[in-house]
C-alpha cells in the first residue's frame, strides 16, 4: 500500500446558516481546500463525499455528481462517490479515498463532507438523526437518539459512579475550546451551572449535554505521499485507519458502557500506525453527547475504563492537557453538520499538526487522531495522522 | 402637508394567564419560559370576545377621544390574522358600530403581525391624496398558539385603532418606509387552526433582519439618529426581541419602556405595535418624536417617523381607559378557564 498524505484543508463556518445552501457550503469548503493544496482542477482524480441524509434534509439525492458539477468540474467527468454511514460517513469517505490512493488507482482525491440540516424543523431533524439507530427495534418504540445515549450515561453513572458534573465538564471544556475557534457554531464559554441547569432532554442529559443541529461543510485533499512534497512543505500523513461495525441496536450490544466498535477501530488504526494511545497529543472525538466523549476517551484507551468522568473534570483532556481532546470545540461547540463531522475532525487535526491552530494550538503536536461514530456506535472510524516534516 | 394620527384608541381584554400556569399543564418550567420571553402574563379574550368586538371597542375608544363626524371616515381597514370569518369582513361591522356606514369603503387586511401598519400606510395615501377626509386603520388579533407550543406562552389578544387624516393631526407621520421579502418564518394555511413557525428561524433571518433594515432605512430617510426620539416602539412578539433590536439600533431603555406592553399582555400580533403606540400617545407631549417599526411574518417591516403636535392636548385622552389602566385592570384565570374561553374544550354538539 502506498502512503497517503493530506496536502490541503478547507472548512466553512458551522452554524444555523439560514442564507447558505448545501451547494454553497460544499463549494466553499472544497475550493478552500483546493486553494490550500495549491492544486489545479486537472490534478483531481476523484471526489468522495460524506453525507448522511441530503435526501431527507433537502430532498436531494445524488449529491456526488452535484458537488462535482457545482465545483465546476462537470467537464472533467470525474468519478464521484457519496458515502453514507450515519454520523461516520465523512470519516468513511476519508478511509475509502485513502484506500483508493493507496491502491495506486488515484493520486489526488478530494474528500468532502457536508450537511444542510436547518431547512427542516427541529422535530423532523431529530427524527432524521434517529434513523441511524434501529428503526424497527428502537425508533419505532419511541427511543430518540438522546434517549439511547442517556441510557449509556445512566449505566455509566451506575457502574462507575460518574457524576452529572463530570459529564457537564465535557461541555464546559469543549465550549472553552470552541471560543478559540473562529469557525465554531458556539464561540462562548459556559459554566458548569449552565450545563447542570439547562432544560432536561433525556435524563441525565440536559440541553447543554447535546450537540446542536448545524449546517456546514469541510474538505481535505488527499495525495499519494511520494507526490505530496510537490504541493506542500508540510504534508500530514494518514498513518493508520480503522473502521469497525457492531450491532445496530443498542440493546443487542455486549454492554452499554463500552463501544466495541470504537475499541476495535482504535486498535486497528493505532496498530497500523505502530503507536500507542499515549503517543497521541491531539484527538477529535465524536461528542454528539457529553457521555459519548467519556466513552470515547475510555474506549480509545486514553484513560482507564470508568475514569473518563474524573479525568475530564481534572483537565486530562483539556487544551494542552495529557491529550488535548476536541480542540475545535467538538461536535458540541464547533457544531454538528453530520456529514461534515469526520472530515471536519481531520481538518482540525491537520491544522494542529501543521501548527496552524491559532489560539487553540496544542504545543508540539506530532500525532493526532480522529474518532467518528455512526448511530449509537454501530459504526466507528479512527484515523491516525502524523506531521510529515 | 403631512398625514398623521388624528385620534387613537386601544382595547385589551381583561383576562390574563401567566406563563407559570401554562407551563404547569405541559410539565415545563413556565416561570423560566416567562423570564426567557420577558413576559409576565398574556391577555386572554373572554368567551364573547373576538377580533370584531376588539376592533369595535378600539374604534369606539378612538372616536370617543375626538369631536368628529363618523361619516367623515371614508375607509376602514382592519388588519388581523384572526378575523372571525374567512369570508365576510370585520371592517363592515366596525363601520356600522361607529356610524360610518354606508358611504365608505372597507376591507380586511392580512400580513401576519403587520396588517395594521399596512392599513396605516394605505390610509395615509388615501388622505394625502384627498380621496377622503379620514381613514381608520385597525390592528387587532385574538392570536392562536397551539396548546403546548412555545407560542402558547405569548399569543394573546388586543387591538388598536388609529384614525388617519391630514387635519387636526395629533401625531404627524413625516416618513414611512417598508422593507419586504419572501421569508417563510411563520404561517397558517387555510383551514388550519394553529400556525406553524420555523423556531429560531423566526429570529435572526426574519424579525431582526427586517426590523433592523427597515429602521436603518427610516433613519436615513428622516436624517435622524436614535437620540433624536423621545419614544421608540417595535413589533413585540415577546419582550426579548424588541429590546434586543432597540439596543442594536442604539436606543436606550427609557425610550422603549412605555411602548413595551408585551411584558404585561403578551403578543397581540396585529395589535402589538399599535397598542404600544397608543400607550405612548396616552402620555406623549407636543413636540415628542416617536420612532415605530412593526414586523409581520412572511415577512416585512413598516417604519414610521412621527412628531406629536399641539392637537394632542385637544384629544380627550381620558375619555376611555388608557392602555396603562387596561393593563392594570386585569383578572387572572387558570388553565381550565383559559381552555374554555379559547374553545379548546370539546363541547356537546347543539
Amino acid at each position: 500500500m502506498r502512503d497517503v498524505a493530506i496536502i490541503g484543508v478547507g472548512e466553512t463556518e458551522f452554524g444555523e446558516l439560514w442564507d447558505r445552501s448545501f451547494r454553497d457550503l460544499g463549494i466553499e469548503a472544497g475550493l478552500k481546500a483546493i486553494q490550500d493544496a495549491k492544486i489545479a482542477s486537472e490534478d483531481i482524480d476523484a471526489i468522495y463525499i460524506g453525507n448522511m441524509s441530503a435526501g431527507k434534509f433537502i430532498d436531494q439525492e445524488h449529491v456526488s455528481a452535484l458537488v462535482a458539477d457545482y465545483a465546476g468540474l462537470a467537464d472533467h467527468h470525474l468519478p464521484t462517490v457519496r458515502v453514507e454511514g450515519g454520523g461516520a460517513c465523512g470519516a468513511i469517505a476519508l478511509m475509502q479515498a485513502r484506500l483508493a490512493i493507496a491502491s495506486g488507482m488515484y493520486d489526488i482525491v478530494v474528500v468532502g463532507g457536508a450537511e444542510k440540516m436547518t431547512d427542516v424543523g427541529d422535530v423532523q431533524a431529530a427524527e432524521i438523526l434517529s434513523s441511524t439507530a434501529d428503526q424497527e427495534w428502537e425508533s419505532v418504540f419511541g427511543a430518540t437518539f438522546a434517549g439511547l445515549y442517556a441510557m449509556m450515561a445512566r449505566r455509566h453513572m451506575h457502574e462507575f459512579g460518574t457524576k452529572r458534573e463530570q459529564l457537564a465538564a465535557v461541555a464546559v471544556k469543549n465550549h472553552k475550546n470552541g471560543s478559540l475557534n473562529p469557525e465554531a457554531q458556539f464561540r462562548k464559554e459556559i459554566t458548569l451551572e449552565t450545563v447542570l441547569n439547562s432544560p432536561m432532554v433525556a435524563d441525565p442529559l440536559g440541553l447543554f449535554d447535546c450537540a446542536p443541529l448545524s449546517d456546514g461543510a469541510a474538505a481535505v485533499i488527499l495525495c499519494a505521499a511520494d507526490r505530496a512534497r510537490k504541493f506542500t512543505d508540510m504534508p500530514v500523513l494518514l498513518k493508520g485507519s480503522g473502521q469497525a461495525s457492531d450491532y445496530l441496536a443498542l440493546h443487542d450490544r455486549r454492554e452499554l458502557t463500552t463501544m466495541d466498535a470504537t475499541v476495535v477501530a482504535g486498535k486497528r488504526a493505532l496498530q497500523e500506525a505502530h503507536l500507542e494511545p499515549k503517543d497521541i497529543q491531539v484527538a477529535e472525538v465524536h461528542d454528539n453527547f457529553t457521555i459519548s466523549e467519556i466513552l470515547a476517551i475510555e474506549d480509545l484507551r486514553f484513560v482507564e475504563k470508568g475514569k473518563g468522568g474524573p479525568a475530564t473534570a481534572d483537565g486530562v483532556t483539556a487544551l494542552n492537557g495529557k491529550v488535548s481532546v476536541n480542540t475545535s470545540g467538538g461536535l458540541k461547540a464547533r457544531g454538528q453538520p453530520v456529514g461534515a463531522t469526520g472530515v471536519a475532525q481531520a481538518v482540525e487535526v491537520v491544522k494542529q499538526l501543521r501548527g496552524d491552530a491559532g489560539k487553540r494550538q496544542v504545543v508540539g503536536a506530532r500525532w493526532g487522531l480522529t474518532h467518528t461514530l455512526g448511530g449509537t456506535g454501530a459504526t466507528a472510524v479512527v484515523h491516525i495522522f502524523e506531521r510529515g516534516d | 402637508m403631512n398625514s398623521g394620527i388624528v385620534s387613537y384608541g386601544a382595547y385589551i381584554p381583561r383576562y390574563r394567564i401567566t406563563p407559570k400556569v401554562i407551563g404547569a399543564v405541559w410539565g415545563n418550567d413556565g416561570e423560566a419560559m416567562g423570564r426567557n420571553l420577558n413576559i409576565r402574563a398574556k391577555s386572554v379574550p373572554g368567551p364573547d370576545e373576538d377580533v370584531i368586538t376588539i376592533s369595535v371597542e378600539a374604534a369606539r375608544a378612538c372616536m370617543a377621544k375626538a369631536d368628529l363626524e363618523p361619516t367623515d371616515i371614508g375607509a376602514i381597514y382592519v388588519g388581523s390574522e384572526s378575523h372571525p370569518y374567512a369570508v365576510k369582513p370585520t371592517a363592515t361591522v366596525v363601520a356600522e358600530a361607529i356610524g360610518s356606514a354606508p358611504v365608505l369603503t372597507a376591507a380586511d387586511f392580512e400580513f401576519a403581525c403587520k396588517a395594521g401598519t399596512a392599513a396605516i400606510q394605505t390610509s395615509m395615501g388615501l388622505t394625502l391624496s384627498k380621496m377622503m377626509k379620514y381613514s381608520l386603520a385597525i390592528g387587532s388579533d385574538t392570536s392562536q398558539g397551539a396548546p403546548g407550543d412555545a407560542l402558547e406562552y405569548s399569543a394573546s389578544a388586543g387591538g388598536a385603532a388609529l384614525l388617519i387624516g391630514t387635519d387636526h393631526v395629533a401625531a404627524e407621520i413625516h416618513h414611512t418606509v417598508s422593507y419586504t421579502t419572501d421569508t417563510p418564518d411563520f404561517w397558517r394555511r387555510e383551514g388550519q387552526r394553529y400556525p406553524s413557525h420555523g423556531g429560531r428561524f423566526t429570529g435572526e433571518p426574519a424579525y431582526f433582519k427586517h426590523v433592523i433594515n427597515c429602521a436603518q432605512l427610516l433613519f436615513k430617510r428622516a436624517g435622524s439618529q436614535p437620540q433624536d426620539y423621545d419614544y421608540a416602539v417595535f413589533h413585540q412578539p415577546n419582550g426579548k426581541f424588541p429590546v434586543r433590536a432597540a439596543k442594536q439600533l442604539g436606543f436606550k431603555d427609557a425610550q422603549i419602556d412605555l411602548g413595551l406592553c408585551v411584558r404585561d399582555i403578551g403578543n397581540t400580533y396585529s395589535g402589538a405595535i399599535m397598542v404600544g403606540l397608543s400607550a405612548i400617545l396616552d402620555e406623549a407631549d407636543p413636540g415628542d418624536r416617536i420612532f415605530a417599526v412593526g414586523y409581520g411574518s412572511g415577512a416585512g417591516s413598516d417604519g414610521f417617523d412621527m412628531t406629536v403636535t399641539d392637537e394632542i392636548s385637544k384629544l380627550r385622552r381620558n375619555a376611555t381607559p388608557t392602555v396603562k389602566q387596561m393593563i392594570e385592570d386585569h383578572e387572572f384565570i387558570d388553565y381550565a378557564t383559559y381552555a374554555k374561553f379559547r374553545g379548546k374544550i370539546l363541547l356537546r354538539e347543539a
